[in-house]
């Protein structure tokens, strides 16, 4: 049964590391529905945050092939229900919208939305949320003649308690344990 | 251009010598034992040839014919001498020959050290003359892959790519190196690693699922032991004989598994999958426990993996743990090297023989004789079959030769009939099947392991594959002895136009060229065998030459290999017919 699956991976910054991520994903002719990059809060770590539609099954094949790369410190996946995440929105609407009534000033306020910008042609609206509140909006500020649209990627939080500090920790003391193990078959 | 060796003084006093990124490569390779490497020259790496030339008396470089010819032979050499092979390439087209045996190392973990030679760094991404993006074309199919832009970097690049290629369930690494790093200077000091940050090459294996695996095989009634490569990548042979022997487990080889235990062995019941033996196929479907070590459980072991042993509780000991319940599920996953593991169960398993459930392997296997091997081996008719080509050079060899072979119906054959007696003996083209394999790596094989004899066991279509490198066994005068099973036809895939698509064949008809006067051309000598009275004979004199040879044997040119399961078929509706 496809799912909505967040994978969460935490990579030392290593050019091409991207690209090796995703082509585990197109082996398997999965599409990436939102990928996002950034520092975690261990300095030179990178957390990605990938969000597929699959099987658990499947998640879990291509979240380990996914860690077993080299530059690749931890990789988890998670439902919905075991993380927060937001997304963010952006919309470009022609400033006249605001000009004939209230409809579109109480749709912002309805939505907690917020105003970027205002310039005579045009006014950049953000809404921070989950996709079904973006598009909602999306959707009633359609009428009014949207002009640009975007929304980031997810960026996503586990509930987990363990964090990756402590696996880090458990590196550290693999790389003790094993100091004088040779490691390389010959 | 020279290899200068510059000595400055850095601070007024200390002496810092420099030398070239070329000659750092060459010394790194030395500091990791290096002593082969096979390649091929080209603008892009001319630094590090030209560097060669002052260490030729340390470093044996192979110039092969074409570069699928110097990574197919690496592999050879890795795989016999359980280290990395080494290959050199130019940029480009250099580069881009290597993928198909990228593609086969990485599917056959095979340890390699690949270093192209890239355009300067200054040119990289403008569509230089030769550039080509290898790092990426390699990415999918390579465990490491990393570009080296200026020469400080290429010690420490080195040393991890040995350590990756080599460690952990290996597999092939590839260095693109930028000429400018080639030709700059560096202060070169050189440290074999020991760890690559992020990396786990040795998962320590946990207790309890060794204890739970030890739970399984004391209480089970009918076990089967699926045997992979990865024992003998671990060098755990001779713990798997014990373990198998201790509690009295039938042995069933995957393809590459081959060799790691003797084939005489009375816990032998032969290999899986769909041109396997009969016993252990069907059996995967009778046993209650199956403990699977070093494998993967590839579709060509299982075929329909909704019929695969759903039967028997699953004990999956495998380094990677990317390939646990990839497959199939497990009821017990033992995430270790085989060895370690291995040691860890010995003493923990009772002593058993399951002599009774040994007995029906012994049963299935009079069946598949009678239907099938008896046949292949000594036909009713005047025709030779590959079979009994492949038997009578077991028996020759008393199972103790190194064995290569190519990808098709002969790969099989030789997979089925020799009797391997000798650890790490076999090499072959598995996960990827890549017909032009066998010729090549046999140069590496027999570069490798120059006190034991090397048959290379070929088809006519995988022959004409990489057949140039007949030049290369002939200028290093490499004691490879080339069987050429001649059937005038790829004789794989007319087997499956035969059974699956109402004998139209479409494409597989070769029309040869005379095998010979190639062969001769190169200055290799051969000989042509039509005549069955004269195979013992003709295979003995194999054993005593001292140089190259082709034998091309004729043989029937629409003989089949059985048994089989159909693609996708179940393990134990195994044809024999
Ligand atoms: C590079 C490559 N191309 C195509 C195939 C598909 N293929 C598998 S076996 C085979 C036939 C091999 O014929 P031959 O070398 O004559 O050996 P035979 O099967 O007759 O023993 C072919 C074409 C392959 N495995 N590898």
């Amino acid at each position: 049964m496809n799912k909505e699956y967040t994978i969460t991976i935490f990579t030392e910054n290593k050019i091409g590391l991207l690209h090796r991520i995703t082509v585990i994903f197109t082996r398997r002719h999965l599409s990436i529905a939102s990928l996002n990059t950034s520092e975690s809060e261990v300095r030179g770590i990178y957390r990605f945050t990938i969000v597929v539609n699959t099987t658990e099954a499947m998640v879990q094949t291509v979240t380990r092939q996914i860690e077993k790369q080299i530059g690749i410190l931890k990789a988890f996946y998670h439902t919905e229900d075991e993380i927060v995440y937001q997304e963010i929105a952006l919309y470009k609407v022609p400033t006249k919208a605001f000009a004939d009534g209230d409809d579109v000033e109480s749709l912002i306020r309805k939505y907690n939305a917020r105003i970027l910008t205002i310039e005579p042609e045009y006014t950049v609206v953000e809404k921070t949320g989950h996709k079904e509140d973006t598009q909602q909006l999306f959707r009633e500020l359609e009428p009014f003649g949207i002009l640009q649209f975007t929304r980031s990627g997810r960026v996503a939080l586990t509930k987990q308690i363990r964090e990756i500090t402590s696996y880090l920790k458990d590196l550290e003391q693999y790389y003790k344990e094993s100091e004088d193990e040779v490691l390389t078959y010959n | 251009m020279e290899t200068k060796t510059k000595t400055t003084r850095a601070n007024g006093n200390e002496v810092v010598t420099k030398i070239t990124g070329a000659e750092a490569l060459l010394r790194s390779l030395l500091a990791e034992d290096v002593e082969t490497v096979f390649g091929y020259i080209g603008g892009a790496i001319m630094p590090v040839y030209d560097a060669m030339y002052n260490y030729q008396d340390r470093i044996k470089h192979v110039m092969v014919r074409h570069e699928q010819g110097a990574i197919h032979a690496a592999q050879g050499y890795a795989r016999i001498k359980r280290k990395p092979g080494v290959c050199f390439t130019t940029s480009g087209p250099g580069a881009t020959n290597l993928v198909t045996g990228l593609a086969d190392a990485m599917l056959d973990s095979t340890p390699l050290v690949c270093i192209t030679g890239q355009v300067a760094a200054g040119l990289l991404g403008t569509d230089a003359f030769q550039e080509t993006d290898v790092v990426s074309v390699s990415m999918p199919i390579t465990k490491w892959n990393y570009q080296v832009t200026s020469a400080d970097e290429i010690p420490e690049a080195i040393a991890k790519a040995f350590f990756i290629a080599n460690s952990g369930r290996p597999g092939p690494v590839l260095l693109d190196i930028a000429k400018n790093a080639q030709m700059e200077e560096m202060e070169y000091a050189y440290e074999q690693l020991t760890a690559v940050s992020s990396y786990v090459p040795r998962p320590k294996p946990a207790i309890n699922s060794i204890e739970a695996a030890a739970e399984l095989i004391n209480t089970c009634e009918r076990p089967l032991v699926l045997l992979g490569q990865g024992v003998a990548i671990s060098g755990a042979e001779d713990e798997f004989r014990t373990f198998v022997e201790k509690a009295g487990l039938p042995v069933a080889s995957t393809l590459l598994g081959l060799s790691s235990f003797p084939g005489n062995h009375s816990l032998y019941t032969g290999m899986l999958g769909m041109h396997g033996n009969y016993a252990p196929n069907v059996n995967t479907n009778q046993c209650d426990l199956l403990i699977a070590i070093g494998m993967r459980f590839d579709d060509r072991v299982t075929g329909n993996l909704a019929t695969y042993a759903k039967q028997a509780k699953v004990i999956h000991i495998e380094i990677d743990p990317s390939e646990i319940d990839k497959n199939v599920k497990t009821d017990v996953a033992i995430n270790a090297d085989a060895r370690q593991a291995l040691e860890l169960l010995i003493p923990m398993v009772k002593p058993n023989s399951h002599a009774e459930w040994l007995a029906t392997f012994g049963e299935l296997h009079k069946t598949e004789f009678e239907k099938v091997i008896s046949r292949d081996i000594h036909p009713k008719d005047d025709k030779m079959r590959m079979g009994e080509v492949v038997n009578t050079l077991s028996e020759i060899t008393n199972g103790e030769a190194i064995i290569v072979s190519d990808v098709g119906q002969h790969q099989m054959a030789t997979a089925r009939y020799y009797n391997y007696r000798k650890q790490n003996s076999w090499i072959t083209s598995g996960g990827l099947g890549t017909m032009g394999f066998g010729i090549p790596a046999g140069m590496g094989v027999a570069l490798a392991e120059p006190e034991r004899p090397v048959f290379v066991i070929v088809g006519d279509g995988g022959f004409q594959m990489t057949l140039q490198e007949l030049g290369t066994i002939a200028q290093y005068q490499l004691p490879v002895k080339i069987i050429l099973m001649n059937n005038n036809f790829l004789g794989m895939v007319r087997q499956w136009q035969e059974l699956f698509f109402e004998s139209r064949y479409a494409n597989t008809e070769l029309v040869n060229p005379d095998f010979l006067k190639i062969a001769e051309g190169f200055g290799v000598p051969g000989k042509q065998l039509f005549d069955r009275n004269r195979l013992k004979e003709e295979l003995q004199a194999l054993m005593v030459l001292e140089g190259p040879f082709v034998l091309e044997v004729k043989v029937e040119k629409e003989g089949n290999i059985f048994p089989m399961i159909p693609a996708g078929g179940t393990v134990s509706e195994m044809r024999l017919d």
